[in-house]
């Protein structure tokens, strides 16, 4: 795992400890607790429904939850790049002037980003006239203009075709490496993902199992959630299928928060 | 104004007049397109055009309660109006089917607002001018009224701009930006009611909504920004105001309908060209 030295000392980013959240009377999460250390990469990977979005909105602050806490770092500085932006015809706007909200920033600066996601092109075309991966970088864009310490993604690669996709997680691992911000993501797209991931939750209403992709895509939770035989998880991971399947046995597979990702 | 003019002859005198009336009345229209132009957009944006009428309609309500209680009109209105707004702000977050709350309480809001008028004899006179508007009786007071509306309209939409932007095209995204969307809408309903007990003098309850709606309308289509459309749109709306009184004068036509059938017209122009520019 690229963790870099010293910071298993340092406090997470972000932690939720003990999370409900209830939405219209239903409780979408139950006594979920993550954290997220600096400069690392977490995908949350769960069927439709299993609490993904909430979890991340929750993290964010946009909800409220029922019980549990947040504790962030002092000043954490959060990008988020949401799942879906529906933006109203009505509405002329720019991808320049959408990256000036709601805090403003300089042309030089705003072109500059937009050249570090690759779409230098767009700087004044109109937003709704974007492709969906087009849309998509300029979305991200914007999440690292506020010069983020954590980035959270939810879904970010959906409506991208294969190729737009895995382009994209390049572009996160680029982002990381080059700011050493942590990122978080969302996703129920388990191929790229788990490559691109220095560790997994598996989400449904809580945390059914944590770990490294190659732990996690081992454990009988997850492969319970997917509907994946153990064909599947080889399919998954045909490159590491030759070894590290010994390494299943010392997972916990409780529903915890221990830090189970120490031990990949 | 007499006293000043008390060498010129009679007809010198009725013509000053009526430019001082006529005057008074752009003035009136002027300053409410500048309020309209900024808002309008925003209801165009949040596709608000139902809640605008909904709160517009409660102002007839206000105007009956005000009479009644010997309160002024102007006061009567803001109140009634900025409760109707909260009410369905409120019913929104809820997540009640707006397009049918809208629809029952617009109406509703009409005719409970029509019943009310009825008991009070004064209204009851002048209705039409409650519906429609009075724009060429617009006093020197109604004008400060007016032009003070205006300007705490504006001066809301310029503090709140990109917050309220923000959290236009997206309250998660607002949220996540530390800031509050339920602020952001309860600013913009604030205004909206300022905006209505403004307007009501000026094109009447039932038109309101058509010039916060018809002027954003008309500039979107020539508008790369959100900042020129507003801009756009309030000087699309000063235009009407200016013309729709022309044609009210040289036709005798009612003033409040004019106005708002000069912005028709110009937004089937701005359309056209904006079609024609895409081409």
């Amino acid at each position: 795992m690229p963790r870099l030295p010293g910071t298993i000392m340092t406090a997470p980013l972000i932690e939720a400890r003990g999370l409900c959240v209830r939405l219209g009377g239903q409780e979408v999460l139950h006594d979920v607790s993550v954290k997220i250390d600096r400069g690392e990469i977490v995908t949350v990977l769960g069927p439709n429904g299993s609490g993904k979005s909430t979890l991340l909105r929750a993290l964010l602050g946009i909800l409220k939850p029922e019980h549990g806490s947040i504790i962030r770092a002092p000043g954490l500085a959060i990008g988020y790049v949401p799942q879906k932006l529906h933006i109203d015809r009505t509405l002329p706007l720019t991808a320049r002037r959408f990256l000036s909200l709601p805090r403003r920033h300089g042309k030089a600066e705003t072109e500059a980003m937009l050249a570090r996601v690759g779409v230098p092109e767009v700087a004044d075309r109109p937003m709704v006239g974007l492709s969906g991966g087009q849309f998509q970088r300029v979305l991200l864009a914007r999440a690292l203009l506020t010069r983020p310490e954590l980035l959270i993604l939810d879904e970010p690669t959906q409506g991208l075709d294969q190729p737009g996709e895995a382009a994209f997680y390049r572009l996160i691992e680029e982002v990381r490496r080059d700011t050493g911000a942590a990122v978080l993501m969302v996703s129920h797209d388990l191929h790229v993902v788990m490559s691109a991931s220095d560790r997994v939750i598996c989400l449904n209403g809580h945390v059914c199992c944590e770990g490294t992709p190659r732990v996690v895509s081992n454990a009988p939770e997850y492969r319970a959630l997917f509907g994946l035989g153990t064909q599947g998880a080889l399919a998954l991971y045909q490159h590491v299928h030759d070894h590290d399947h010994t390494h299943g046995h010392d997972h916990e597979h409780d529903h915890s928060d221990g830090d189970q990702h120490h031990h990949a | 104004m007499v006293t000043t003019m008390s060498t010129t002859t009679a007809t010198g005198i009725n013509t000053i007049m009526l430019d001082d009336f006529l005057i008074r009345a752009a003035l009136a229209g002027l300053g409410l397109a500048l309020a309209t132009g900024p808002l309008g957009s925003f209801v165009v944006w949040r596709r608000m055009a139902y809640f605008g009428d909904a709160t517009a309609h409660a102002s007839i309500l206000g105007v009956a309660l005000a009479l009644a209680s010997d309160l002024p009109v102007g006061l009567g209105t803001l109140a009634v109006a900025l409760a109707m707004a909260v009410t369905v702000a409120g019913l929104a977050a809820r997540g009640w089917a707006l397009d049918t709350t809208l629809g029952v309480l617009a109406h509703s809001a009409l005719a409970f607002g029509l019943v009310a008028v009825s008991f009070v004899p004064e209204a009851r006179t002048d209705l039409s001018a409650y519906l429609f508007g009075d724009i060429l009786a617009v006093s020197r007071a109604d004008l400060g009224f007016i032009w003070g509306g205006a300007a705490l309209v504006l001066a809301l939409l310029y503090w709140r701009w990109n917050a309220m932007l923000t959290a236009t095209l997206s309250e998660d995204l607002a949220a996540a930006s530390g800031l509050n969307p339920d602020r952001e809408r309860l600013v913009l309903v604030l205004a909206l009611a300022v905006t209505v007990a403004v307007a009501l003098k000026v094109v009447g309850a039932l038109l309101i909504a058509a010039m916060l709606v018809i002027p954003a309308a008309a500039a979107r289509g020539l508008s790369r920004s959100p900042e020129a459309m507003a801009a756009l749109a309030a000087l699309i709306g000063g235009a009407a105001v200016v013309g729709g009184l022309r044609v009210s004068l040289s036709l005798d036509t009612p003033a409040g309908p004019s106005i708002v059938t000069v912005a028709a017209g110009i937004f089937i122009v701005a359309a056209s060209l904006g079609q024609m520019r895409k081409q």
